[in-house]
């Protein structure tokens, strides 16, 4: 057993047997398909289709809007019905482009071509990796290509592949670590081409043994990749944790992991990397797992990006006879948003729909009591917050205490503290409200100062 | 002996800073405005900003200084308004008193929510992290951020939707900035026929999500007489200065949603 793992954290019941043996299956999508101009963070993507237009499977139909920013590529060959809000995920309403599925698929000519990476340079590989639109598939969605292009390359010393999957239900990223270890090492050798001075270490959780072993049989014989079983415990997978685990390094809120050399990936996006950049075929497709106690089949699928939710729901034989669902989440238990209607597309960062008969946040709310200071959540924070008074600074509205004296910025939301609170407070909710308002007012401040400073520039 | 000699030096001492304390009093005299006092003594003291000043003293210096109106305090009315004009040695109309209105009726009845929310009780908070669980993007989320500002105690949410009782409300305006959905507006108190809907979608979609929604059709700009009400961006606004109170727009809207205020007696509005 492998001792390798970072301060803090929890053992949620990890529910993976439900899909954990079910190799990944191909979906094709039926119905149209709808395709959010935001999937990834930073500025939405612009329209480069219009209402009518022919697209085919692997067509940008939508580029990158800035810098942060990242392409919208169509999964599927048809027609453009509609430009316009169509509501997503989140459950917010968001403008997307919606295309009939002519069930064809016809792809761009010059998709699966074999191209040696070895010939190429850094600059043409960041090229690839934006044109095909790849953003960070684990669940945030930062556009890879800002990630993989640090201020200073040659400062980079460890590049890591994210296959702990702590997160409880999910097996997607187990299921393609069994089967495509071998590509995945070589989309790490890719990303080793960009940072010379790198090693790459696999991370991934002992509770995946036929995982660890594929990726080692693949690694065998490259020097500069490496396998490292990490103790099973949530939030493992956290960039934060991992990078602490690795490089032994802590880092405060306002540094990126660049700051201290270490580039974070998942292996889906690495996966994905290696196949934008060997066989020129953009990201049209991800694995997810369709789990839950209240779903027929759990199983692991790998759909097409802007696939309905409610198909993907129908493959895994919808919902188990007599039970009831009451809580449907995009991602997991610990960090997946709850869902407010199956007919959403799939986006790019979107690794799991997990179908929940009973909904523990509302039964833990009326279970809610007062803080009673044990300090559990002190212990479980991997980021060595202090929870329990950052909820008392949040309840009170002190933002001034809840940033500055208890850096509660620098949360990242992993429910650990909610997890293991005896009293059943619900702090990360409290701290994802603050956190967000806090943002907004420093926004709005300094929209205020550029105004002011607009102003005094006129006179 | 001891205790005699501390008696006089702190005796001594005592008569030194009061010689010294006179004399500073004297030199460094602050003139202050008779009249700042007296305005303040006018004003109704709860300081709750809504001249704009950053309290009663504050705004008290502002009339005295020229800077705000005599008639600048909305809360005070009529009564404070001539005292205050009594001091100051001018007549002013007091300004017309405004009463907070919320522009939605959607209540837990006739529109719904997507989901549950467990959270900080905060429409702002909620605003800002994104919570998105109401079917209709404009209407009221009736987590209380408005109540929570009032100084009057003047709003409570009633079945999901707040409600003003325009007795108490002092229309000091702190709910209206405290709504992230800008729900609310000061409307003249003595005005009884509002808009109830501040949804700008379009009508169809509109009527999937609430049943007392604006659907946009414009009977009611073509029933008034006055012109005071017209439609824009999909629903109604009333014109106030124009608006005769006549009632047609209210009989005629076939969602019923420009009402006739509920604390107005019936025959007024027959008559």
């Amino acid at each position: 057993m492998s001792n390798h793992t970072f301060r803090g954290g929890v053992h949620p019941a990890e529910n993976k047997e439900f899909s954990k043996e079910a190799p990944l299956r191909v979906y094709e999508a039926k119905g149209e398909m709808v395709f959010p101009l935001s999937q990834h963070i930073g500025k939405p993507a612009k329209p480069l289709v219009k209402r009518n237009d022919l697209v085919l499977a692997g067509q940008i139909i939508a580029e990158a809007d800035g810098f942060v920013s990242a392409n919208i590529i169509s999964s599927c060959s048809g027609k453009v019905k509609d430009i316009g809000p169509r509501q997503t995920v989140s459950g917010k309403m968001a403008n997307c482009i919606v295309i009939t599925n002519d069930g064809k698929y016809e792809q761009v000519p010059g998709i699966g071509e074999k191209t040696d990476y070895n010939t190429l340079t850094a600059q043409e590989i960041l090229a690839k990796i934006k044109d095909a639109g790849i953003v960070g598939m684990g669940g945030a969605g930062f556009p890879t290509h800002v990630k993989l292009a640090p201020r200073d390359p040659s400062a980079i010393k460890y590049v890591i592949a994210n296959g702990a999957e702590c997160e409880p239900y999910i097996t997607c990223d187990d299921q393609l670590m069994r089967g495509h270890a071998a590509e995945i090492v070589e989309g790490l050798k890719v990303i080793l081409k960009l940072f010379p001075n790198a090693e790459a270490v696999i991370g991934i959780e002992n509770n995946k043994p036929e995982a660890i072993e594929a990726m080692q049989r693949a690694a065998e014989g490259s020097a500069k990749v490496h396998v490292l079983p990490l103790q099973t415990k949530y939030p493992q997978g956290g960039e934060r944790s991992l990078i602490s685990v690795i490089a032994g390094a802590h880092f405060p809120g306002n540094k990126l992991p660049a700051d201290v050399g270490c580039v974070v990936d998942n292996v889906a996006t690495i996966y994905a990397i290696y196949r934008a950049v060997c066989f020129n075929e953009p990201l049209m497709q991800r694995g997810v797992t369709v789990s839950g106690d209240a779903i027929a089949n759990p199983c692991n699928l790998i759909a097409r990006i802007g696939t309905s939710c409610r198909e993907l729901m129908e493959e895994a034989g919808g919902i188990k006879e007599g039970v009831t669902v009451n809580k449907v989440l995009s991602g997991g238990p610990m960090m997946g948003m709850a869902m407010t209607s199956m007919d959403v597309p799939l986006q790019k960062a979107n690794n799991a729909l997990t179908f929940l008969a009973e909904d523990e946040v509302a039964t833990a709310e009326k279970q809610l009591t007062a803080c009673i200071r044990c300090g559990r959540c002190v212990t479980v924070c991997p980021l060595g917050l202090i929870p329990q008074m950052m909820a008392a600074a949040a309840e009170k509205k002190d933002f001034e205490r809840y940033d500055k004296k208890l850096n509660g910025l620098d949360c990242i939301a992993c429910g650990s503290c909610t997890f293991i609170c005896p009293a059943k407070r619900p702090l990360m909710q409290l701290f994802k409200q603050t956190k967000a308002e806090i943002m907004a007012e420093k926004r709005a401040a300094a929209a205020k100062a550029a105004a002011e400073a607009a102003k005094e520039e006129k006179k | 002996m001891g205790i005699l000699a501390a008696t006089v030096v702190l005796a001594l001492i005592g008569i030194l800073i009061g010689i010294a304390l006179v004399f500073t009093g004297k030199k460094f005299y602050v003139e202050v405005d008779e009249r700042e006092t007296a305005v303040r003594e006018c004003l109704p003291g709860n300081n709750c900003g809504a001249c704009g000043y950053a309290g009663c003293d504050a705004m008290a210096a502002a009339i005295v200084k020229g800077e705000a109106p005599v008639n600048g305090c909305p809360v005070g009315g009529a009564p404070v308004t001539a005292q205050i004009g009594a001091i100051m040695g001018v007549s002013a109309e007091a300004a017309e008193k405004k009463v907070a209105f919320v522009h939605c009726s959607g209540t837990c009845d006739v529109t719904k929510t997507r989901g549950n929310f467990v959270g900080i009780q905060d429409c702002r908070s909620a605003a800002n992290a994104g919570i998105d669980i109401w079917d209709c993007d404009y209407g009221c989320m009736g987590l209380g951020s408005c109540a929570a500002v009032c100084p009057e105690n003047a709003i409570k949410v009633e079945n999901g939707v707040a409600i003003v009782n325009r007795e108490r409300c002092i229309g000091c305006g702190l709910c209206a900035k405290a709504c992230p959905k800008h729900l609310i507006e000061l409307v003249p108190y003595s005005k009884h026929i509002h808009v109830q809907c501040s949804n700008k979608d379009k009508g169809p979609y509109v009527k999937k999500v609430c049943s007392v929604g604006c659907i946009g059709c414009g009977t009611c700009q073509r029933k008034c007489e006055a012109g005071a009400i017209t439609v824009n961006n999909n629903v109604a606004s009333i014109d106030y200065s124009k608006c005769t109170e006549c009632g047609s727009c209210a009989e005629k809207c076939p969602v019923g949603i420009i009402t006739t205020l509920v604390d107005r007696p019936r025959e007024e509005k027959a008559g």
